[in-house]
């Protein structure tokens, strides 16, 4: 029987973060992924290296990211393709902008100042393709987006340099803590540890239930779809104010466009089915914001799948209900851009019980009255 | 090289292809029409910019993309000339949009 | 305007004989039924033309082509709803349509019965040299013969292996048209394996007409017998075709204009395999095919799959499997005739898919020539090389998927029609694995390029534009 220090359980970015910052800890890690790493919505999401737009709880954490991000290359020896494009989000009318402003001002009353409101001008500096009628937006100048896949892919390896060891194809069935030891039933085995730690994404709704605090967390396939090649006409990864949109361009040409509509998902046979109905929103919204993409082609779409807390911020806290196990897990579709803070967060809570960053918003006691 | 035959009872059409005209019959694609005039390659790729011309002539190859009246990425197999359509190659990443 | 209808009882994608005869079935069987066709008429690929033929002339393109134009006339007289030029490029499993019609948009609709009749394409032939201009598929060029009676001229060589390598040269030789040589890539070990199935051959309705067909040819053109490497060769288009062959010790230069090549074809599974169809790896047609029921069921209830794109058996035989999928589906309402239908068709398919095995065999592509190595492209829209597949599955990427990550590789337009096979091969040489174990891409849908215009007019759903935003 296989033993470590702390099981991880799910390969995803923030199970591989987790299993890297443990590891610089000094602890001995595994990790129980049932496909291959990064083979969910950690290797095929938009990439949006993001603070702008966040949760006010979110703020500080992606701030702290955004760190981390721009020394990536220190943390896991790979640029992970990470460009800091910048990230603008377009107002389409001045209420819009009204709205964007109150908050910016909100959060420099917190601290932060990363999001400055532009006008006219300096949004068609910024975005020159962008339609008329769009008066001004927020910018975030360090923001960016990376490469889901190749990022994920970095923080394993990375991890694995230090001794982690990853069992791929292995399927976590159960969770049990017995005798001050935890035991996971997997499809290759048991694998046992003093610590336990739940990224398992859409899945880690039924580990969080065993462990007997279920949370009302929604399994769905959030999608994305691609262009084919076209002449480079916008630099930043754009949103915009009011509609879910991602718009980025790649150096390749291709522009990728996603926001937050769902599909369906299969969480038994990994299945994803794309609803057109609502990817003919996206393309609507990145039509209004860029004309020219009327005559884009799109010539694939897909969808990932990932779990959807109903107040929109993850878990990440210590279990409610059992020792010596902690959770990190509900993304809701926006948990790329803080995979590396994270993992790090988990590795202060599993190694000294606290961390630095504001953690209480994300504890899983917020559903303890739900059943 | 392609020779058309020496009867063809299908009315003839005129297109152009990067501004020079280009002679086609009735029912032809503008793949078939380009290749018969000897007008290939019709695209370099965005890739590495390599000339390309039809392959398949059944739509699955993409390799016969045009554009056709302002419109880029049409395969030029699927679509039917029109007289006095204007076809352009697609060069490498092409510009979007009318 | 095409006046496509929300809901149809049956819809039909494709205008190849498996589709025609599905359609015009369930059309007579007084069901609401549309047919959707890429071309602007019907026929597919192997009837390409039947109805407004640039020949008047039939001899040139042979009496199996023109069997064809029954068909096409009792399709346009069922009462089926005929859409040309219409794309599809979504299906659900729960039969929901996306079609893109040519000037018209994208719409969606709800089919309670479909029929994929989406038929074949031809096998990747990766050679070096295969994306130079100048170098097309043998269909190409057969496509171009019926539709608009274009035929090569300038040195035109032919390359592969396959009955419709001969049925193409044959036609071109019909037309006046002249062919430098053919490079006959059968292999020596095909042929003697082939023997196991030639006593079923002998019988079937191949065998006179292949032979003397291929008698034809040889009489009078330059056949070169096992070819064994064929490369392209030229600058900005096809200049000369070099080749190896048993009886010459170093490769032999040809010049050449067009070079046709052709090894088999397989099915078309991209709409199959987007619906999440079930497919198997077939190793003697060395092809994913789909799971089928006697009549054609798929894995998913409510889709058949008619004609070529249940594995290769030629047009006679997809007529007869169009026929046999309809019968399923209007037994409901005229059960009597349905099961008149399915035990003709049923009867007919024995006499027609006898002889296929020793064609598989006979025929059966060499290695070398599907799993090709160093700079030759294998994915042709993104240009990715064998060696850059073979050095990252190397690396430890195990499949096609993860290969899409590192390298691009089928992320193209094509969706993996003109490399799928070839990558999937090439990995499980090279982790010494089948290929029902690699698998293939996985495939989603729009099975083929839509606009942004197009998505943004489909009917919207409203909750979703009401959902509170929050990112």
């Amino acid at each position: 029987m296989a033993n470590a220090d702390v099981v991880v359980i799910g390969g995803g970015l923030h199970g591989c973060s987790a299993a890297l910052h443990l590891a610089r800890a000094g602890a001995s890690v595994i990790v129980l992924e049932k496909d291959h790493v990064a083979r969910h919505a950690s290797g095929v999401n938009a990439g949006g290296v993001r603070r702008l737009g966040r949760d006010f709880a979110e703020v500080p954490l992606s701030a702290a990211s955004l760190e981390l991000w721009h020394r990536i290359e220190e943390l896991v020896d790979d640029d992970c393709g990470f460009e800091a494009v910048g990230q603008v989000k377009v107002a389409e009318d001045d209420a819009a902008l009204a709205t964007m402003r109150a908050r910016s001002e909100r959060l420099r009353a917190m601290g932060f100042d990363h999001e400055e409101i532009i006008g006219r001008d300096e949004l068609r500096e910024w975005l020159p393709s962008v339609a008329p009628h769009c008066v001004g937006g927020v910018a975030c100048r360090r923001d960016g987006a990376a490469l889901p896949f190749r990022t994920t892919m970095a923080f394993k390896r990375k991890a694995q340099s230090l001794g982690v060891e990853f069992h791929e194809g292995t399927r976590a069935h159960s969770v049990e803590r017995r005798d001050g030891v935890w035991r996971v039933q997997s499809s290759d085995g048991v694998f046992a540890g003093a610590s336990l730690v739940n990224a398992a994404g859409a899945w880690a709704g039924e580990i969080a239930r065993q462990m007997g605090e279920p949370v009302p967390m929604e399994a769905t396939a959030l999608m994305l779809m691609i262009t084919a090649p076209a002449a480079p006409f916008v630099k930043p990864v754009v949103g915009v104010q009011g509609r879910p949109l991602s718009f980025k361009q790649y150096a390749n040409g291709t522009i990728m466009i996603g926001g937050g509509q769902r599909g369906r998902a299969d969480l038994e046979t990994n299945r994803t089915y794309l609803d057109y109905r609502r990817l003919a929103l996206n393309a609507q919204t990145a039509a209004d914001l860029f004309p020219r993409m009327a005559h884009a082609d799109i010539v694939r779409a897909w969808a990932g799948i990932e779990g959807m807390m109903p107040d929109g911020i993850p878990v990440i806290s210590a279990s409610g209900t059992q020792d010596r196990a902690w959770h990190a897990f509900g993304f809701s579709a926006h948990g790329f851009q803080l995979g590396p803070i994270v993992g790090s967060m988990v590795a202060d809570l599993v190694t000294h019980g606290t961390t630095a960053l504001p953690v209480a918003p994300f504890s899983i006691g917020r559903f303890a009255s739900r059943a | 090289m392609f020779k058309r035959p020496r009867e063809d009872a299908r009315a003839s059409l005129r297109f152009t292809f990067d501004g020079a005209a280009v002679e086609a019959r009735e029912g032809d694609s503008v793949a078939a029409a380009l290749l018969a005039a000897g007008a290939t390659p019709c695209r370099t790729t965005p890739v590495s910019g390599a000339p390309r011309a039809p392959y398949c002539m059944m739509g699955v190859c993409f390799d016969c993309l045009v554009v056709v009246d302002g419109v880029g990425n049409r395969q030029a197999c699927l679509v039917p000339v029109r007289d006095g359509m204007a076809v352009e190659s697609q060069r490498g990443k092409r510009e979007l949009g009318a | 305007m095409s006046d496509i209808r929300d809901e149809y009882d049956v819809a039909v994608i494709g205008a190849g004989p498996a589709g025609m005869a599905a359609a015009s079935l369930c059309a007579r069987a007084r069901m609401s039924t549309v047919l959707f066709d890429e071309q602007p008429a019907p026929g597919g690929q192997i009837y390409r033309g039947i109805t407004r033929s640039p020949f008047s002339d039939r001899s040139i393109l042979g009496p199996d082509y023109w069997a064809g134009e029954p068909v096409a006339r009792e399709f346009a007289a069922s009462g089926a709803q005929y859409v040309p030029r219409a794309t599809v490029w979504s299906l659900t499993p729960e039969r929901e349509v996306g079609v893109s019609i040519a000037g018209e948009g994208a719409q969606l609709l709800q089919a309670k019965h479909v029929v994929i009749a989406t038929g074949a394409l031809e096998r990747p032939f990766p050679i070096p040299g295969w994306t130079l201009p100048g170098v097309m598929t043998a269909g190409a060029a057969q496509t171009m013969l019926k539709s608009s009676g274009i035929v090569p001229s300038g040195h035109t060589v032919l390359a592969g292996t396959g009955p419709l390598l001969w049925l193409l040269a044959w036609q071109l030789l019909r037309t006046g048209a002249s062919i430098d040589a053919i490079l006959d890539t059968t292999a020596r070990e095909s042929r003697a394996r082939a023997n196991a199935h030639l006593a079923s051959f002998v019988l079937s309705p191949y065998l006179m007409k292949g032979l003397k067909l291929l008698r034809e040819v040889r009489r009078r053109v330059r056949v070169i017998n096992d070819v064994t490497a064929v490369e392209a060769q030229g600058e900005g288009r096809v200049q000369t075709v070099a080749y190896v062959c048993a009886s010459s010790a170093m490769p032999v230069q040809l010049p050449v204009d067009n070079l046709l090549l052709h090894q088999g074809v397989v099915p078309n599974v991209n709409l199959a395999m987007s619906v999440g169809i079930e497919h198997r790896w077939d190793g003697e047609q060395l092809a994913f095919v789909p799971v089928l029921t006697p009549f054609g069921g798929t894995s998913v209830p409510g889709i058949y799959i008619a004609g070529d794109g249940g594995g290769i058996a030629g047009a006679q035989a997809a007529g007869w499997r169009g026929i046999l999928s309809a019968s399923d589906i209007v037994h409901a309402v005229h059960p009597q005739a349905a099961k008149r239908a399915a035990a003709t068709a049923q009867a007919a398919l024995k006499r027609f898919t006898r002889g296929r095995r020793f064609l598989d065999a006979y025929y059966r592509p060499a290695a070398q020539f599907r799993q090709p190595a160093g700079d030759t492209i294998v994915c042709r829209c993104e240009e990715v090389t064998a060696r850059q597949i073979v050095d990252t599955v190397a690396l430890g990427c195990p499949g096609p998927n993860q290969m899409k990550s590192f390298l691009r590789c089928g992320m193209g337009p094509c969706q993996g029609r003109l490399c799928g096979l070839t990558v999937t091969e090439l990995i499980a040489r090279q982790r010494n694995v089948s290929p029902q174990e690699v698998g293939y891409y996985r495939l989603r849908p729009p099975v083929k390029p839509i606009t942004i215009a197009e998505l943004a007019a489909l009917p919207k759903d409203e909750a979703a534009v009401k959902a509170v935003v929050r990112i």
